[in-house]
This record gives structure tokens, C-alpha cells and sequence, in this order.
């Protein structure tokens, strides 16, 4: 599997990266590099092998779903880089 | 007065409690040391109206017969935890000014120990790197340099302005982070006892997460009962992490003397890598031999898949790392760049915020992550690390820790390995199997190489066995001596 140009406009699109386009191939060549050198995971048999999920097994604890925090609006939009009246400001997102 | 920051966390933490210095001056000698070595770039944010506040507080506990085990000690923070009311940016421009509202649980529990803030440490931006070369605030400087030579060496990473403020004496102690090597590598590069311990003994809650299955918090310390000290303080169920672990901690400072005779250690083969510089190997021999003298009985092991570590770790880290940085949108919290429109304001935003290092890993992240490749990629490093676990399993049946080395190599110069990605990766080969598997790690400082840079032993234990690491890195403490400091030039 390796990437191309084209790859990484989508992949860069979908982290909303921008990369501008005289970056494309260059990006392209560095991801190819590290996918290469990563490929050499095929060479081991997973076969019947269950994904790791948890490092330690443990039981995952429960607790009581209760409120145990909140009331902490201004707490909270402190370090928004925009705010008014109680809320975030963002760009206009819907036409 | 310039003499109290020469001590180690345990001699300042009795010498307080035993009134023959107060927080107040051993506070001040540090503030005053972390002045005179600005050049370092070690601290980020120094907070010294915060630690002559909670030196005061330690002092008037200590005159009436009260304190914590770490009462009136100031020591330096990693800038990836929270610390509420202090700036924290995890050594990035996209956090922009943020000052966390909350606090961490690890150095909540470290102020009621008793221990002071000096200040929030340099590090690689989101702890991805090595060498402390991906910092958007600028590298750090080690306190260290090659014989005859002033050309700037690294200080490792991710927690590299740990490691050289505690190598500098600019901090009795510090807090770091390793997710593939971040406090082992630095320590090895630093001449510091480096402690990684199991997933899940520290809570994550509060530190800016980079890859969730492997981050952990753990100490940078001078010695390794320090290190056993100030991770008894760190340690411990959390109920704001659920991946913490509910286990009661143990007495890690005791564990430090304790016999090995009779203890089995493993030396596994996988290790002895090809092009390994010959003085690392013959390090190696060297602590094989000291825990013979020790009373421990040596055996070799096999870890299989030891090469496929690396790999595995370059899939899951950044998988799990463009996850948790999708929230860097610029819309609730850090810097926001504008543009046109809601996409081109996230895109511009991530772009100039985040830097090089870091948009590589989102950018592989994204793709092993995307559609028709989830299988090939992240289902199979996760398989292969379920495989790296089993190696070590087996091993346990015919040992009871690991001894390796922590690097391939003694720390190098600024800008001598920074454009090769794969080659800065090396670095973490015999440290990133430990975070793979969840497994406790410690490094311990053992000989100067030929150029007169700290090399440093690792020992690896079961999981929750961090009192056996502690053994037998106090062992190798004793046997080594390393008294080696970087002569000040700075």
C-alpha cells in the first residue's frame, strides 16, 4: 500500500490539516517512508490472535451515575478563544 | 545556601522535617539556581510567587510536628499535567494561553504530600519526540556535554526539560511522562534514575493525553529510592480514570534495599542488536555481573518479537494521538487561526498550530485509522502487540525481571539525528516493549561512556512489580556508584 499525492489531500482533509499543495508530494514520499519500514508487521502470524485491548486485565470499575460536578459556565469558557453573553463564538457554520 | 539544591529528595525531605534548613531557603536556592540557568530552557513557565506561597504552608506545618512524606520539597512539572491556575501548553502553540481550570489527580497528590511547585518543564510539543527537538518553546540544552567539546547535546525526550533540570539541580525531583521511553530515555541521557511504572498505577486525569493505552506518569529523580519515594506520592486508584488501577500501593521506598538473592533475572537476546556501539554491550556485561555479585541467579530469555515493537508502536501511538488531538479545534479552548469559513478555520488553525512532528503522526494516525484500512494497520498492531505481551509472559515463567540496556546510545548532539524520523525513533527500542505490554520500567545510571556522556541500564518487571524494579535498580545503584555530574558551564 502506498500513498500518492492525491492520499494526502484526502488524509490531511479528513485530520483538517491544511497542507498547501507544493507540500503534497514531499508528504507523500515521508509517509511512504514510515509505512514501508511499518510494513514489515506482515511478516508475523496473527493468525488466532486476539487485538490487544488493556494492558493489566482488571475489572473496569463501576460507580453510582450520579452529578458529582458543574455550575462551572465561566470556569469553563475562561480559556475559549472567543465567548458572549454565557457562550462560545465560533464561525458561521450553517448557511 | 546554593548547597541545599545539591541534595537528593529523600536527605531535603529529612533535613526539612528535621528542621535544619527551611522550605522557604531550599525553595529560594532553587528559584535562584533555575534563574542562572535560563540558557537551558529547561522550565517553561517558573511559578515562584506559587512555590514561596506553598513553601511558607510547608514550613508552618513542619513547626508544628506536621507534613506529608514530601513536606516542603520543591520539584519541577512536566508542562503535559494540569496544574490548576498555571499555564499549560504541553510544549505546543495550539494550546495558545491555556490555564487549566482543574488540576491533575498525580500532582494533586503531590501537593498534599508537601511538595512545592517551582514551575511547568519543557518538553517535546504533545510528548512526541526524543530529544526535546519538537518543542514549539525551543530545545532544551542537557546540562551535559562530550569531553573537550561545548557543542549542545540533547537532553532526550519527551521529558527532556525534566531530566536537565534535575541533572542541572534547577528541581529536587520531577514529574514526566513515558508512552515509548519519554522518562527512561532522558534519565539514560541525564545520568538520572528514569521510573515508568504498570499502566494504570498513575492516573491519566489532567495530563494532556497523547496516546491513552500507553501514556503513564512516573518520576525523574536523582536516585532510586527518590524515584521510589515520589512515585509512592504519584500512585493510585483514581476514579476520574477508569483505566487506573484499583490496587493498594505499595511501600516502594523499602523495596529498595531488599536482598536479590535467589531472584532470577533475564537477560533477553533480542536486545544485542546489530551495530550496537561495543561500551553498550560491555555496560550491559557489566550489570549482568554486578547482579551475579548480588546474589541473583542469570538466565537467558527469548522475546521474539522484540524488532516488531517499534513498528507496532509507530501505528497504535499515532492512531490513538490523532484521536485525542481532534480536540485541538480551536473553538472551545487554545489559539484559534480564522479563515474563511468553519472547515478553513479548523484547517488553518491545526495547520499552524500543531507542529511538524506532530502533524506527521495525525496524518499517519488519520490514515491507519481510515476507512479499509483499519484492519490492515491498527487490528494488526494490536495483535502483534497482544504478541510482544506473550513473549514477555513466557519469560516470566523463567525469570523475575529483565535486564537491558535503556538506549542504543549515549545522548547526541542538536540536530545530529532530527531529519531522519525512523532513525530518532531507535531510540525508544528498548524502552517502547515495556509500554506495549503495560510493564514497569526503570533506568539506572550505570557509566560514562568514552565521551564522557551518562549511559544508563533498564530494568524491566512483571506488571505491579514495581518493588522488584526498585530492587534491583537500588542494586545496580550501589554496585554502579555513578556520582557523575555535568561540570556547570552554564
Amino acid at each position: 500500500m502506498s500513498v500518492d499525492a492525491e492520499n494526502v489531500k484526502k488524509i490531511a482533509r479528513l485530520a483538517r490539516l491544511d497542507v498547501p499543495e507544493e507540500r503534497l508530494e514531499p508528504l507523500a514520499k515521508e509517509l511512504n517512508d514510515l509505512l514501508g519500514w511499518i510494513e514489515q508487521l506482515n511478516e508475523v502470524d496473527v493468525g488466532g490472535v486476539e487485538p490487544m485491548t488493556s494492558a493489566v486485565e482488571t475489572q473496569i470499575h463501576l460507580r453510582s451515575d450520579e452529578v458529582t460536578d458543574g455550575n462551572i459556565r465561566d470556569k469553563v469558557l475562561a480559556n475559549a478563544p472567543k465567548s458572549e453573553e454565557g457562550f462560545f463564538v465560533v464561525p458561521k457554520s450553517v448557511e | 545556601m546554593s548547597d541545599l539544591t545539591k541534595l537528593s529528595l529523600s536527605e531535603a525531605v529529612s533535613g526539612l522535617r528535621n528542621k535544619e534548613f527551611s522550605s522557604r531557603e531550599i525553595t529560594q536556592a532553587h528559584l535562584e539556581a533555575m534563574e542562572q540557568a535560563r540558557g537551558l530552557n529547561a522550565y517553561l513557565t517558573e511559578t515562584p510567587d506559587k512555590a514561596y506561597e506553598m513553601a511558607d504552608a510547608s514550613d508552618a506545618k513542619i513547626a508544628k510536628g506536621e507534613g506529608g512524606i514530601l513536606e516542603g520539597a520543591p520539584i519541577g512539572i512536566k508542562d503535559l499535567f494540569c496544574v490548576d491556575g498555571v499555564k499549560t501548553c504541553a510544549g505546543s502553540k495550539i494550546l495558545g494561553e491555556f490555564t487549566p481550570p482543574y488540576e491533575s489527580t498525580v500532582t494533586a497528590k503531590l501537593w498534599k504530600d508537601g511538595a512545592v511547585m517551582l514551575g511547568k518543564l519543557n518538553m517535546d510539543e504533545f510528548a512526541m519526540g526524543s530529544s526535546n527537538e519538537n518543542s514549539a518553546y525551543g530545545n532544551v540544552i542537557s546540562p551535559w556535554q562530550r569531553a573537550g567539546s561545548n557543542a549542545a547535546i540533547v537532553p532526550g525526550g519527551s521529558s527532556g526539560g525534566s531530566a536537565a533540570a534535575v541533572a542541572a539541580d534547577l528541581c529536587l525531583a520531577a514529574t514526566g511522562t513515558d508512552t515509548g521511553g519519554s522518562i527512561r530515555q532522558p534519565a539514560a541521557f541525564t545520568g538520572l534514575v528514569g521510573m515508568k511504572p504498570t499502566y494504570g498505577r498513575c492516573s491519566r486525569y489532567g495530563i494532556v493525553a497523547f496516546a491513552s493505552s500507553l501514556d503513564q506518569a512516573g518520576p525523574i529523580t536523582k536516585t532510586v529510592e527518590d524515584a521510589a519515594l515520589m512515585l509512592g506520592s504519584m500512585s493510585g486508584f483514581d476514579e476520574k480514570d477508569s483505566t487506573s488501577l484499583s490496587r493498594d500501593v505499595p511501600d516502594f521506598v523499602s523495596a529498595c534495599t531488599k536482598s536479590l538473592k535467589g531472584m532470577r533475572i533475564g537477560i533477553p537476546k533480542e536486545y544485542r542488536m546489530d551495530g550496537m556501539p561495543e561500551e553498550i554491550e560491555k555496560l550491559w556485561q557489566q550489570g549482568t555481573q554486578w547482579l551475579r555479585d548480588a546474589g541473583c541467579e542469570i538466565v537467558d530469555v527469548s522475546l521474539p518479537h522484540t524488532k516488531y515493537a517499534l513498528p507496532a508502536y509507530y501505528i497504535v501511538a499515532p492512531a490513538e494521538a490523532s484521536s485525542n488531538l481532534a480536540r485541538y479545534d480551536g473553538m472551545r479552548y487554545g489559539a484559534r487561526i480564522d479563515g474563511d469559513d468553519l472547515n478553513s478555520t479548523y484547517e488553518r488553525t491545526r495547520a499552524q498550530g500543531f507542529g511538524e512532528e506532530v502533524r506527521r503522526r495525525i496524518m499517519i494516525g488519520t490514515y491507519v485509522l481510515s476507512a479499509g484500512f483499519y484492519d490492515a494497520y491498527y487490528i494488526r498492531a494490536q495483535k502483534v502487540r497482544a504478541k510482544i505481551a506473550e513473549d514477555f509472559k513466557k519469560a516470566w515463567e523463567k525469570c523475575d525481571a529483565l535486564l537491558t540496556p535503556t538506549t542504543p546510545s549515549a545522548a547526541f548532539g542538536i540536530g545530529e539525528v532530527s531529519d531522519d524520523p525512523v532513525q530518532m525513533y531507535l531510540n525508544d527500542v528498548f524502552t517502547v516493549t515495556a509500554n506495549l505490554a503495560g510493564l514497569p520500567g526503570i533506568s539506572v545510571p550505570a557509566a560514562l561512556d568514552s565521551q564522557g556522556l551518562p549511559l544508563g541500564l533498564q530494568v524491566i518487571g512483571k506488571a505491579l512489580d514495581e518493588e522488584t524494579c526498585f530492587a534491583v535498580g537500588g542494586a545496580l545503584e550501589r554496585a554502579a556508584r555513578f556520582n557523575a555530574k555535568a561540570t556547570r558551564w552554564w
